[in-house]
């Protein structure tokens, strides 16, 4: 009896990240080093970036506190201090640090940070177009087909049709990285939308909806910024290569 | 506690430096300098490393080895260009390149662990202890295949190598704890072999690396290349010499070609002089730093567009670095000071030995694993893109270069025929689209159970740890069950071939100090033997008959004694034949004066 009870209370107690030390065996409640043995416990799979760096799950932070933040857990988990542990202290250290740098890393870049957020409430979401829209789809196609005679001409040494072909894609390029400009304001300016809605009380089915409607406009912007610079790229290496 | 010692080994230089209190300190040896040659002389009479390898590589080129860090981690392919500049044959076993030196072949982290031995030997004659594990250096710009042959060295020389560390990361350190400087610094190293950028925030005692740059084949030695063909091209202008079937007189081209370098840092002009094989008279040329700086621009130039895009990497403009700091040899020379300034609009800083600062930082990290102190944390990253080979010969990226490690990224792989047993990997490292643009690390085959087509669900980790190096794990979804994953390295010694070289290194192990003084006396006797022979056929009309057979009676009592156990015996035998070709030795400088002030006086005329 007394033993069903403790499986149902571990059960329970899962995604409340509560555990047993992997070394004493003394309840963990979510600390990183074992209050008993002090052995650094690995972070658990399921944890999210945002509440491994403390963060609630918005759109906007504070940059300094992100970093602030992940040097002190780096402080914590980094290789460097386990050198001299035992081999399983050492390989969590490993795993709990390359774990804490993506998170960081993901989270410092607005953009990562909206698609990673995207990818944790996924659900409704997950029916989004990922083609662009046509109009762009056509624009690419033709600077495609651009490209492609600039790198024909470029190379039989047809200098003037050339010169003509790259004042066409710089031109190009110039537009691309603007309208990419404004895609990633316009990303930005929701951010305050999505975190005002993360205030409000949870729960009501209708702001569910609201909030996915808000992450579905998000992804689309997204995607077309990642169709957009992929394109850019693409010129840039073709017009200026290294 | 013995101290973790960090080591420098570099392309032309290497050193080994420890914790004295909270200073880094670099190890002088017997000799008073810090600097060990990187060259390994085989010699009939034994091993040579450092300075009197140094001394011996003109004598003997075919038997000594120099700037062998230029072939760690690399195939035979990857240096068939500059083949031609080194005197020894390189073959090629299992994509590991092999010298042959004599009868017998060596790999290059082997040769690398008989310089590593030398430094080890020297910080345990000066801090009294026995010495086993170290932090070990290399450049930034080092894939994974040039790291792993550098922690072999390390195994093979007997030494735990707790951690391999960047060298301009290293260099940080040692610059961090000496100005307590916050801020964005870039350090530029332009080392013998190598050339590394890397942008550091310094914040609170993290020293966090936003991205790194480089060239693993642009250094010293290449700047030396540059001199010396204006070497060749001039002698086979002016004499009548297949100059390069002589490899004792390209070796002393090559270490003139150096001295040129070294001595226009400080100078406008030097007269560099070079003797000719089988001729009485010398090459001499006039060099300017003018003529210098116009022969090594195109190459100093090449380091900036590393530099460019670390900065791009990083987010960052050339302004808004605080601090440039300068490292290794090659940035004494003022024209990379110049080019340095102008791209990052600051005088950079060289408060710092450039020779020293990477040894004294992998002591302080050192100190770090120690556990001594937790001032300090590097959070570095990886220099280059890890990824797959994918259908149609193309690289998918699966860890972004300048991902700070350590760092993972998981791969889910699944077969496409029933049955399928195994599923092919092809691990590359490198920024280019297509698979044979980049370099391969590494194939293995997963091992797969046979099952209907897509059902089998393989994770792949691919984890590189905080040494830069990776390390492959798999696991079946569907049963839990963690697989062993046997990787076979592209260009690597495999683990039984490391062991085996442990194994082969005791050979040269057993030199106490005694036998070290003894080979070290012979390898000199041999060497005044055929100078004071060469000398003799150039001046025995300068000089007596008499003075002519006193010289040969001291030669052939020098060659008596060589035979013998007593080093201190060969050594007062070769202070016999120094004293007596002492009037030969002035009579030949006077001569050579003379032809000196006479060319001069031609070129004036001219």
């Amino acid at each position: 009896m007394e033993q069903k009870k403790n499986i149902a209370l571990a059960t329970r107690t899962v995604p409340m990240a509560h555990s047993l030390c992997w070394h004493c065996h003394s309840e963990v409640k979510g600390e990183y080093l074992c209050g008993q043995c002090v052995k650094v416990q690995p972070l658990s799979k399921e944890l999210d970036y945002f509440t491994c760096l403390r963060l609630p799950r918005r759109l906007n932070l504070d940059e300094q506190t992100l970093e602030n933040t992940f040097y002190e857990l780096s402080r914590t988990f980094h290789p460097d201090f386990y050198s001299r542990k035992d081999e399983s202290e050492q390989s969590i250290s490993l795993g709990n640090s390359a774990l804490l740098n993506t998170a960081y890393r993901t989270l410092k870049d607005p953009f990562q940070r909206a698609e990673y957020l995207i990818r944790l409430e996924a659900g409704s979401t997950k029916n989004i177009r990922s083609n662009p829209p046509a109009d762009l789809f056509a624009e690419i196609l033709e600077l495609q087909e651009t490209l492609e005679e600039f790198r024909l001409t470029s190379s039989k040494n047809q200098s003037e049709t050339s010169t003509i072909l790259r004042k066409k894609l710089q031109t190009a390029r110039q537009n691309l990285e603007h309208r990419r400009l404004h895609l990633e304001m316009s990303i930005v300016s929701k951010f305050d939308e999505w975190d005002r809605l993360q205030l409000q009380a949870p729960n009501p089915k209708e702001l569910r909806e609201e909030k996915d409607a808000l992450l579905k406009d998000i992804q689309a912007n997204l995607s077309n910024r990642t169709y957009i610079q992929n394109m850019v790229n693409e010129l840039v290496e073709t017009l200026e290569p290294a | 506690m013995p101290p973790i010692v960090g080591i420098d080994l570099g392309t032309t230089n290497s050193l080994i430096a420890y914790m004295e209190g909270d200073r880094p300190k670099v190890i002088k040896g017997a000799d008073g300098h810090a600097i060990v040659p990187s060259i390994v002389g085989l010699t009939d009479n034994g091993l040579l490393v450092g300075e009197p390898a140094k001394e011996h590589l003109i004598r003997d080129p075919a038997h000594t080895i120099y700037s062998v860090k230029r072939f760690m981690g690399k195939g035979l392919d990857d240096v068939r260009e500059e083949c031609k500049y080194f005197p020894y044959d390189l073959q090629e076993k299992n994509g590991v390149i092999r010298i042959a030196i004599g009868e017998k072949s060596y790999s290059p982290p082997q040769v690398s662990a008989m310089i590593l031995k030398e430094l080890k030997r020297r910080a345990e004659q000066y801090l009294k202890e026995e010495i086993s594990q170290a932090v070990i250096t290399v450049p930034a710009y080092f894939n994974d295949s040039q790291r792993q042959a550098t922690k072999d060295a390390g195994l093979i020389a007997g030494l735990d190598v707790l951690r391999i560390i960047n060298e301009p990361t290293a260099a940080s350190l040692a610059y961090g704890l000496q100005q307590k400087t916050q801020g964005i610094i870039a350090i530029y190293d332009l080392g013998g072999g190598t050339f590394d950028l890397s942008i550091l925030k310094l914040k609170n005692g993290i020293f966090e690396v936003l991205a790194t740059n480089g060239n693993t084949h642009l250094g010293g030695d290449d700047l030396d290349r540059q001199i010396t063909d204006v070497f060749l091209r001039d002698i086979q202008g002016n004499f009548d010499i297949e100059i390069e079937s002589y490899s004792d007189c390209m070796q002393a081209i090559r270490l003139e070609a150096e001295r040129v370098k070294i001595e226009l840092s400080d100078k406008k002009s030097f007269m560099a002089v070079v003797e000719l094989p089988g001729r009485k008279e010398r090459y001499q040329r006039e060099w300017t730093r003018e003529e210098l700086e116009s022969c090594t621009h195109e190459l100093i130039e090449k380091t900036l567009g590393p530099c460019r895009i670390a900065l791009k990497d990083a987010g960052l403009e050339p302004e808004q670095v605080d601090d440039v700091i300068l490292v290794g040899g090659s940035t004494r020379m003022p024209l990379v000071r110049r080019l340095v300034e102008k791209l990052f609009k600051q005088t950079p800083h060289c408060e710092l030995n450039p020779d020293e600062v990477v040894a004294m930082g992998a002591a302080i990290q050192g100190e770090i694993l120690s556990g001594k102190t937790k001032d300090m944390l590097l959070l570095d990253v990886t220099p280059l893109s890890l990824g797959i080979e994918t259908m149609g010969g193309v690289m998918s990226t699966l860890i972004r270069r300048n991902t700070t490690i350590p760092a993972n990224a998981k791969e889910m792989f699944t077969t496409s025929l029933d049955g399928q047993t195994s599923v092919d990997i092809h691990i590359l490292q490198g920024e280019r689209e297509l698979v044979p643009d980049n370099r391969s690390l590494a194939r293995f085959q997963l091992p797969v159970p046979p099952l209907p087509a897509g059902v089998p669900r393989i994770e792949v980790n691919f984890l590189i740890d905080a040494n830069g190096i990776l390390h492959v794990t798999a696991k079946d979804i569907r049963t839990g069950e963690v697989q062993s994953v046997e990787v076979k390295p592209s260009y690597g010694l495999t683990d039984e071939e490391v062991e085996s070289m442990i194994r082969e290194s005791f050979e040269f192990a057993a030199q106490d100090i005694q036998a070290r003084q003894l080979i070290e006396a012979r390898t000199e006797a041999d060497a005044i033997s055929i100078a004071t022979e060469k000398a003799l056929t150039r001046a025995k009309d300068l000089i007596g008959q008499e003075e002519v057979a006193a010289i040969q009676q001291s030669l052939s009592v020098l060659k008596e004694t060589q035979g013998k156990d007593d080093h201190r015996l060969i050594r007062s035998k070769i202070a016999e034949v120094e004293k007596a070709t002492r009037h030969l030795a002035e009579t030949l400088m006077d001569a050579t004066l003379k032809e000196a002030l006479a060319s001069k006086k031609v070129s004036e005329v001219l």
